[in-house]
């Protein structure tokens, strides 16, 4: 049996467009919100640096949705996608 | 950056309107050609700090979806942030560089003294994350007089 990919659009928030070809989403093949972050680095290597850190862990102002859906609420980067999907990065922002 | 005098004016009053706490916002527009970031419009938001919002301001995933779907709608970005600094100078503060976020935003600061705007800067976070450096505010050709 062939399996099937699970097909996602990632939405790229206006200051990391730089980093892929002034596209505002890219289309990538993941089963979970980790592996289509990875899948979005490896084909855009220099948006790495603006969503990890030193630890390779998400910075912390880096808040990531599937739909409507923040995924500290759910699985974190282990949150499993389906097809059609909607994967957001949001930053929230802070400061003195 | 570019921009006009109204959206200047605008982030002049809300920095004015909550103090002697800190006001923030988003600035909503496009990208030029050159990567300049063109503000048209913003998006006016409360400071979700709990505490301590006289020198400190914070805006929250939610509020910039909020944001991100306003400026769909006017066919506009969200490019940048903006936040007042109460009896403080308009340049970014230790922690505005400890907790900014991604190079490319344009973050404009107002000082307001008193209750009354003063210096009004705008910044890019470095590349590196190393620094904030200083953007020109160029005023819209159409509104130079």
């Amino acid at each position: 049996m062939p399996t099937t990919k699970t097909t996602v659009t990632v939405r790229i928030p206006t200051p990391l467009r730089s980093a892929t070809d002034g596209q505002s989403t890219v289309e990538v093949e993941a089963d979970t919100v980790g592996d289509a972050l990875r899948a979005l680095t490896d084909q855009y290597p220099d948006l790495a640096d603006n969503l990890y850190n030193e630890d390779d862990e998400l910075r912390q102002f880096v808040n990531i949705y599937v739909g409507d859906d923040d995924i500290r609420f759910g699985d974190g980067v282990d949150t499993a996608l389906d097809t059609g999907d909607e994967v957001s990065i949001v930053p929230s922002i802070a400061g003195g | 950056m570019i921009t006009t005098e109204s959206v200047l004016e605008a982030i002049r009053r809300h920095g004015t309107d909550a103090y002697p706490e800190e006001g923030c916002g988003f600035l909503l527009g496009t990208v030029t050609d050159d990567g300049e970031n063109r503000v048209t419009a913003l998006h006016q938001a409360a400071n979700r700090r709990a505490e301590n919002r006289e020198r400190r301001y914070e805006l929250t995933a939610d509020d910039y979806r909020a944001a991100d779907a306003a400026a769909q709608e006017q066919g506009l970005d969200v490019v940048g942030v903006y936040h007042s600094h109460p009896d403080h100078p308009a340049r970014p503060s230790e922690t505005d560089l400890d907790e900014a976020t991604f190079p490319g935003f344009s973050y404009v600061i107002v000082s307001v003294r008193d209750g009354t705007p003063d210096a009004l800067t705008a910044w890019s976070l470095a590349p590196d994350r190393s620094e904030f450096q200083r953007e020109d505010i160029s005023p819209r050709a159409s509104e130079v007089t």
